[in-house]
């Protein structure tokens, strides 16, 4: 029997999610013999035509040529994962979705005319159809293995999708919010890190996007009990997952410029 | 027939390399006349979005830029904005810095070495491809590169985008048993280093020794990582602060990627400049390896950066162990850094070499500008003319290892396009 096709697409990203792979060290060479390692150019110069049972695609859609170019993964792909918080909400890139892109473009770049660009950066989902969403900034390993594990052998993933509090009442955390007042986003960041930074005496800054129905509301209230001036809730909600809906509408609400 | 003078070396999107990109060489009558390292990779704006930012923001954002040196740019934001505040870290700060630094060093030289250059050294597609017939050489490999990852997840919590780094310090100092039990991993990964030397020097390498001037940071008594002063091959000798009094960048129609210029001069920066300019500073059982390995002081051929990755991986191991013996957590795990308005500039060697940042800070501590020089932007205007000068007397190849060739030459350099802001796609076509 063939081995199961996979393939690993880039758009507007660090390279850290498709890394992530990479950075299974343990386990890269039994999953090569599993799958058919059919596109993956940062790990090989040796590409093999669709179709393939998996695209894992990381990045955001940031220019008219990338738009097209994941129309094409989708039709040759049987699934598709997208894999962290740029493929899945736009990333850190969505912060031009709420400034102006031209402006953007000529502070950085002298000759702007040169450059091709879209007005937004936007999640794969909002251009084709998407079979499951991995979250985090950058995505975690373990995750990874077990949404590959679960497609080529045709189940669901299972990641749970619980708030990051549940991950520090198992870890038997200090609450960093309630016994320090540090602001923390973990009431309303979806799980997936193990609860990393109140880990290590600091306030979760959500990398990993909201959770389902996240209470952000409330969670701005305690921001601002604990301190935090109104420019900095936005702030807070305005990184890495930006665009997530969620969370930019939170940050719009309480935007004085808009 | 078309004349062997006359033809197009085009890659459409590079392989083993970090982000996206392409290559064209077009040659007529024997010359090169046209040569563009293509940075297609989507324009991120960092620059422009830091503005309006805190100055405690940096170092989690701007490690978004790249997932495979992400602490090379928390290290530059943070020396950047601590001078800018006028604040200097403690020692114990200082050296739990270069410590994680010592860890990406060694992760992101593993992967360079093993899964992106050494394939073609030894004609394999890639690493995967490798195993199957050195299965154990590629093992070595991966178990090097996890090494590297694993001092940045015990310091840095993980090892893409830590989150235990900022500006004044860490927000935990890990205790010394969690670091104490690193100990057997890093010497153990320091055999593998030594062993890697070895091996890459048995590789074949092309005749094509060049003269470059390098650039590299230099410290009084340390090889290079976490600071000191910009100096060149050339006579330059500068504080970080005058960067940009010397190096300007501009814009090209082909790239989203800027080119930087030494007054004026295309130049190289990376392990072979750091190495070039710093040998008198590495341990002298260092310096017996790289000697032994064949590498004198002076290395003008990129074909055998791989070598100097591998000495600098022997050096990051050494240094990684001195730095485990001795640490003391530092107490506190950061010092206060108040807002001071001004501006502030920090440089560091980033695996792929100099990486510059500049903040101009408001009274408010808001972030009014930001400057950012990545080591590949410096060296892709070097890239493009090794690229010139090493098709030319090769043009009797076949096309198709020609173009092979090429991306090899690219590979030298490590590229990271996803930080020069971009994918490559090698084809080939006959004029």
């Amino acid at each position: 029997m063939a081995k199961p096709r996979l393939a690993v697409w880039k758009f507007a990203s660090c390279d850290g999610c498709q890394l992530t792979l990479l950075d299974c060290e343990d386990e890269l060479l039994d999953i090569a013999g599993e799958v058919e390692i059919a596109h993956f150019l940062e790990a090989s110069s040796g590409t093999v035509a669709g179709p393939y049972d998996v695209s894992l695609v990381e990045g955001s859609i940031t220019t008219p040529e990338d738009a097209e170019r994941i129309r094409r993964v989708r039709e040759q792909s049987r699934f598709l994962v997208t894999i962290g918080a740029c493929a899945t909400s736009g990333g850190i890139q969505a912060l031009r979705n709420f400034g102006d892109v031209d402006e953007f473009r000529s502070l950085v770049y002298a000759q702007p005319q040169y450059i091709a660009t879209l007005e937004h950066s936007t999640g794969i989902a909002d251009h084709v159809r998407v079979d499951f969403e991995l979250r985090g900034c950058p995505i975690d390993k373990g995750q990874l293995l077990e949404v590959l594990t679960a497609f080529l052998h045709g189940r669901r993933p299972g990641i749970p999708s619980h708030s990051v509090c549940l991950d520090c009442k198992r870890a038997g955390n200090v609450c960093v919010m309630v016994a320090h007042g540090t602001p923390c986003l973990g009431p309303v960041t979806h799980t997936g890190c193990g609860a990393l930074c109140p880990s290590y005496q600091r306030g979760c800054y959500g990398c990993f996007g909201p959770m389902e129905t996240p209470n952000t509301a409330s969670m701005t209230t305690w921001l601002g009990r604990l301190g935090m001036r109104r420019e900095d809730v936005v702030r807070v909600y305005r990184t890495f997952n930006a665009n997530a809906p969620a969370f930019r509408e939170e940050s719009e609400a309480h935007d004085a410029s808009q | 027939m078309t004349h062997r003078s006359d033809r197009t070396l085009r890659v459409q999107a590079l392989a083993r390399v970090e982000g996206e990109g392409g290559m064209l060489v077009r040659t007529r009558a024997g010359r090169v006349e046209e040569v563009r390292l293509d940075i297609y990779e989507p324009p991120r704006f960092f620059e422009a979005f830091l503005q309006g930012r805190r100055h405690t923001e940096p170092p989690d954002i701007t490690a978004r830029i790249c997932g495979i040196c992400p602490i090379a740019y928390q290290m530059s934001s943070c020396n950047a904005i601590e001078a800018a505040c006028g604040v200097e870290v403690p020692q114990a700060v200082r050296d739990l810095r270069r410590l994680i630094y010592c860890g990406e060093w060694i992760e992101s030289h593993a992967l360079h070495i093993y899964l992106l250059h050494a394939p073609d050294f030894l004609g394999y597609h890639g690493a995967v491809e490798m195993a199957a017939d050195h299965l154990e050489v590629v093992q070595r490999g991966l178990q090097l590169k996890k090494t590297g990852n694993d001092i940045m997840e015990v310091i840095g919590g993980r090892a893409i985008h830590p989150i235990n780094v900022r500006v004044g310090g860490f927000y935990r100092a890990p205790s010394k048993r969690e670091l104490t039990n690193l100990v057997p991993r890093v010497e153990q990964a320091r055999d593998a280093a030594l062993e890697t030397l070895h091996w890459a020097a048995g590789f074949d390498y092309p005749d094509f020794e060049q003269d470059y001037e390098f650039v590299a940071l230099r410290h009084p008594a340390d090889y290079p990582i976490t600071e000191g002063r910009i100096v060149s091959s050339g006579g330059l000798d500068i504080p970080v602060r005058e960067f940009e009094d010397h190096v300007a960048e501009e814009h090209v129609p082909h790239s989203t990627a800027l080119h930087a210029r030494l007054d004026g001069r295309r130049y190289m920066t990376g392990p072979m400049a750091r190495y070039n300019l710093n040998a008198d500073r590495l341990p002298a059982s260092v310096r017996a390896a790289a000697a032994e390995a064949g590498l004198g002081p002076l290395e003008s051929n990129p074909f055998r950066s791989i070598l100097v990755r591998a000495v600098e991986t022997l050096y990051a191991c050494e240094e990684a162990l001195r730095l485990l013996d001795t640490y003391e957590p530092p107490d506190p795990p950061a010092v206060d850094v108040p807002a001071v308005p001004g501006t502030g500039h920090g440089a560091t060697e980033a695996p792929r070499g100099v990486l510059y940042h500049r903040y101009d800070l408001g009274e408010d501590g808001i972030i009014r500008a930001a400057k950012i020089v990545p080591p590949t932007s410096q060296n892709q205007a070097q890239i493009e003319d090794d690229l010139r000068r090493f098709v030319e007397p090769r043009l009797e190849l076949e096309l198709d290892e020609l173009t092979r060739r090429c991306e090899q030459a690219i590979r030298n350099y490590d590229p990271c396009i996803s930080c020069s802001t971009h994918f490559l796609d090698l084809r080939v076509e006959e004029a």
